[in-house]
C-alpha cells in the first residue's frame, strides 16, 4: 500500500495565461487533518477544485494528483468519477450553492448514496436518516422532508456534510465551511468535524483565512501565498515559533480577546494581483523583514533542521536553519505601503 | 465630569420593533419582535460595541438609532431631541450628523461612479463644501481612511474589499458626523485586513471625537475597539458593562458561552464548552427567560418569569436570575 493516501506535485493552474498556482507539493496521511491558511485570493480554494478537476474550462491545469498512488489529474471522466465524492468529497462556504433549492434534503442525500454506495430504497433513507443523526440533525425523521431554505445556516452546513459523507470519502476537503456562521455556530460545526474524524477514520484539509479556527481542528497546517506554499508545520511549531514573517503576520492580527484593549497589529497592504506579481519574493512589498535580495531573488520552499517547510531568506524567530542568511547581515528595507 | 449629568449623544428608551413574517410558504403573517424594549445611551465620543448571534436583533436596533427603521414603541433621542419622522428635512439635516456603515461595502457603493465622485456626494447633497474646495476636502477624507490619491478615479469593482470598505467609511465621514453606526464593518475582510480597518476607525474617531455604536458578531474585535458592550438575546439586552470587564468576568450564561466560544489560536478545541442549540428565532420566543433552553443553569423559574435587566454592579447590568449582586461583587 503507498504510504500516503492523496500526493499533490508542482500543482500548477492558470487562468487566460494569468498563473494563480505556482506548483504545490503536499502530502496527505491517512486520516490526517491539515489546516490550509491564507488570505483570500491566495489558492486555497484553487488548489482543490483543480485537484478535483472541479475547474472552469478556461483553467489550465499542470502536475500530478495521486490517490492511493493512481494519478487522477487528466484522466478520462470515469477515473475522476471514482474518486470525486467517492474518495475525496469537498464542502463549500456558502451551502446554498451546493444544496438544490428545490429538492427536498432527503432526496438529495438517498440521489448521494445511490451514485456513490448503489443504495436504493429503504435501504438509502434509513442510511440518509443516519447520516442526519450522525451530523447533529434533530428530529430527522421528519427534517428528511424539507427543503434547504427551511433549515438555518448552521443546519445547511450539517446537511452539506451528511452529504459529503455519503460516499463515505477518505478525505473531506472542508472550504470555509465556518466563515459565514456565528462564533457559537462556527464551534459546534468545528466540534462536529472533529467528532466525525476521530469516528470514521477520515482525513481531513481545513481550509480557512483564520488560523484561530485551523489550530482547533488540524495538527499541521499549510501557509499560503500568493499561489503558493510559504510555510508548512505542526500548529504547535508554527504558534510557538512562526519563521515565515507572513505566517507570523497572520498569528499576529488575530485580535485577542483576553488582555487589555489594544491596537491591532495588521499586515500593511494587500495580496499582490497575479497579474504583477512583485519580483523577487512576492510577499515582500508587505514584509517588515525585507531585505535588498528579498526583492530580486525568489526564495525557495527547503526543510529546515526542527521539521517544517519554509520559504524566506531572512526567517523571523529563533533558531536561524543552516544555510540561511542572517537578516542582521543584509540592508532591512522599509515594506512599501 | 460626572458622566449622568451630561447629555447622551444618543439615548434608545424602550425601543421596539415587530415584523409580519410568514412562518412556511403558505403561513399565515405572524408578528415578530425582532427588537423588544431596548434602553440604551451612547456619550458623546463613546464606542459601543453590540454583539450577539445572528438574528438577535442588532441590525434592527442599530437602524432604529438613526431613524432609518421607525420603532413601533419608544424613542430614540439625539442630543436629548426626539428623533424627526423618516424623510422630513429636519430628519434629513440630522443625518449628516449620524452615519451608517454596512457589511458589504460592494452594496452601499455605486459601481457607475468613481470612489471620489461617491466620496464627494454628501458634501454637495448636504451643500456642506462650496464646490471649488471640495477636490482638496475629498483628497483630505481619502487620506484619513488610508486611500492613496492615484486611486480616486477607480471604480468600487476595482479596489480591494478593504479598500472598498475604506472609501465607505471616507464618504460616511464626510458631513463630520458626530456618531457612526456601524454593522459589521469588518466581516467580510480577512483577519490581516480586519485589522487594518479597526485600527483607522479607532484613530478617526479619537481624532474626530466621533460616538460609534459598533455591531458585530466577533467578540475580539469588538473588546478592541469598545468602551462598553451590550450582548443582545432575543431582542433584548441581557447584560451590558465595560470592555475591560465583560469579556474577562462575564456574568450573563450566555455572555459566557459567547466568550468561550472564541477560538484560541494555538489550542485545539477540545475542553471548552460548546454553547449547542440553534441561534435564536424571534417567531418562536421561548416562555420565561429567552435563553432558558440553551442555558446550563436554567431552573423552574426560568421556565415561567422573565428576568429585568437589573444594575449588579457599578456600571453594569445583567438579566438573569441566578445573577445576583452578591455574585456579580465576587467577579469583579
Ligand atoms: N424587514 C424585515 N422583515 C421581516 N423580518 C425581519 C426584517 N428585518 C429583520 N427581521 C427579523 O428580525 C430579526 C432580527 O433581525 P436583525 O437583522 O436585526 O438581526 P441581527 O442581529 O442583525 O442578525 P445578523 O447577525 O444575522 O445580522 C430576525 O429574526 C430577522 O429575520
Ligand atoms: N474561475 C476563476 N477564473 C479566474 N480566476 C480565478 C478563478 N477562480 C480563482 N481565480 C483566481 O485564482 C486566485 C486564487 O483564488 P482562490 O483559490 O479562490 O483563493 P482563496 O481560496 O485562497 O481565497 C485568485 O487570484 C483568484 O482571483
Ligand atoms: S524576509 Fe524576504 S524572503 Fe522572507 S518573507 Fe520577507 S521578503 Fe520574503
Ligand atoms: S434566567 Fe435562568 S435560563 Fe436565563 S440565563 Fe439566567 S439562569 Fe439561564
Ligand atoms: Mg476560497
Ligand atoms: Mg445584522
Amino acid at each position: 500500500m503507498v504510504k500516503n493516501l492523496v500526493e499533490l506535485r508542482g500543482l500548477k493552474v492558470a487562468f487566460d495565461g494569468v498563473q494563480v498556482l505556482h506548483g504545490i507539493d503536499l502530502d496527505i496521511a491517512r486520516g490526517e487533518a491539515i489546516g490550509l491558511v491564507g488570505e483570500s485570493g491566495c489558492g486555497k480554494s484553487v488548489t482543490w477544485l483543480a485537484a478535483l478537476g472541479l475547474l472552469p474550462g478556461k483553467a489550465t491545469v499542470s502536475g500530478s494528483v495521486r490517490v492511493d498512488g493512481q494519478e487522477i489529474l487528466a484522466q478520462p471522466r470515469h477515473v475522476l468519477e471514482g474518486v470525486r465524492g467517492k474518495r475525496i468529497a469537498m464542502i463549500f462556504q456558502d451551502p446554498s450553492s451546493s444544496l438544490n433549492p428545490v429538492l427536498r434534503v432527503g432526496r438529495q442525500i438517498t440521489e448521494a448514496l445511490a451514485i456513490h454506495r448503489g443504495l436504493h430504497g429503504e435501504a438509502a433513507k434509513a442510511e440518509a436518516l443516519r447520516l442526519l443523526d450522525m451530523v447533529g440533525i434533530p428530529d430527522a425523521r421528519r427534517r428528511i422532508e424539507l427543503f434547504p431554505h427551511e433549515f438555518s445556516g448552521g443546519q445547511c452546513q450539517r446537511v452539506m456534510i451528511a452529504m459529503a459523507l455519503a460516499g463515505e470519502p477518505d478525505l473531506l476537503v472542508a472550504d470555509e465551511p465556518t466563515t459565514a456562521l456565528d462564533a457559537t455556530i462556527q464551534a459546534q460545526i468545528l466540534d462536529l468535524l472533529i467528532a466525525l474524524r476521530a469516528e470514521t477514520g477520515m482525513a481531513t484539509i481545513f481550509i480557512s483565512h483564520d488560523l484561530g479556527a485551523v489550530s482547533q481542528v488540524c495538527e499541521r497546517a499549510c501557509v499560503m501565498y500568493a499561489g503558493r506554499i510559504v510555510e508548512q508545520g505542526t500548529i504547535q511549531a508554527l504558534f510557538d515559533n512562526p519563521r515565515h514573517p507572513y505566517t507570523r503576520g497572520l498569528f499576529d492580527a488575530i485580535p485577542r480577546l483576553d488582555g487589555p484593549r489594544e491596537r491591532l497589529i495588521p499586515i500593511p497592504g494587500t495580496v499582490p494581483n497575479p497579474r504583477d506579481l512583485p519580483e523577487g519574493c512576492a510577499f515582500s512589498p508587505r514584509c517588515s523583514h525585507a531585505a535588498i535580495d528579498c526583492r530580486t531573488r525568489m526564495p525557495a520552499l527547503h526543510s529546515t533542521d526542527d521539521g517544517r517547510l519554509l520559504s524566506c531568506h531572512h526567517p523571523v524567530g529563533s533558531h536561524p536553519p543552516i544555510g540561511v542568511t542572517h537578516p542582521a547581515e543584509a540592508r532591512v528595507l522599509e515594506p512599501l505601503s | 465630569m460626572n458622566e449622568h449629568f451630561k447629555t447622551p449623544l444618543i439615548e434608545a428608551k424602550g425601543l421596539v420593533r415587530t415584523y409580519e413574517v410568514r412562518q412556511g410558504m403558505f403561513g399565515r403573517a405572524t408578528p415578530v419582535r425582532a427588537v423588544d424594549g431596548i434602553d440604551l445611551k451612547v456619550m458623546p465620543g463613546e464606542t459601543l460595541g453590540i454583539v450577539g448571534e445572528s438574528g438577535s436583533g442588532k441590525s434592527t436596533l442599530g437602524r432604529m438609532l438613526l431613524g432609518i427603521d421607525p420603532p413601533q414603541e419608544g424613542q430614540a433621542l439625539f442630543e436629548g431631541k426626539p428623533m424627526p419622522k423618516l424623510a422630513t428635512p429636519e430628519w434629513r439635516a440630522l443625518r449628516a450628523k449620524m452615519q451608517f456603515v454596512y457589511q458589504d461595502p460592494l452594496a452601499a457603493l455605486d459601481r457607475r461612479l468613481t470612489i471620489a465622485e461617491q466620496i464627494g456626494e454628501p458634501l454637495a447633497i448636504h451643500n456642506l463644501v462650496p464646490k471649488p474646495h471640495r477636490e482638496t476636502r475629498v483628497a483630505e477624507l481619502m487620506s484619513a481612511v488610508g486611500l492613496r490619491p492615484d486611486q480616486a478615479g477607480r471604480y468600487p469593482h476595482e479596489l480591494s474589499g478593504g479598500q472598498r470598505q475604506r472609501a465607505v467609511i471616507a464618504r460616511a465621514l464626510a458631513s463630520r458626523p458626530k456618531l457612526l453606526v456601524c454593522d459589521e464593518p469588518v466581516s467580510a475582510l480577512d483577519v490581516s485586513i480586519q485589522a487594518q480597518v479597526v485600527n483607522m476607525l479607532r484613530d478617526l474617531q479619537e481624532k474626530n471625537h466621533i460616538a460609534m455604536v459598533f455591531i458585530s458578531h466577533d467578540l475580539k474585535v469588538v473588546r478592541n475597539i469598545a468602551d462598553r458592550v451590550a450582548v443582545m438575546y432575543l431582542g433584548r439586552i441581557v447584560e451590558e458593562a465595560s470592555s475591560d470587564v465583560i469579556f474577562k468576568t462575564p456574568l450573563h450564561p450566555y455572555t459566557k458561552a459567547l466568550v468561550s466560544s472564541v477560538p484560541v489560536p494555538g489550542k485545539l478545541l477540545q475542553g471548552r464548552v460548546i454553547l449547542q442549540g440553534e441561534p435564536p428565532n424571534p417567531a418562536n420566543r421561548p416562555s420565561g427567560c429567552a435563553f432558558h433552553p440553551r442555558c446550563p443553569l436554567a431552573a423552574d423559574i426560568c421556565r415561567t418569569s422573565v428576568p429585568q435587566l437589573l444594575s449588579v454592579a457599578d456600571g453594569r447590568t445583567a438579566a438573569c436570575h441566578m445573577v445576583t449582586r452578591a455574585e456579580a461583587s465576587v467577579a469583579a
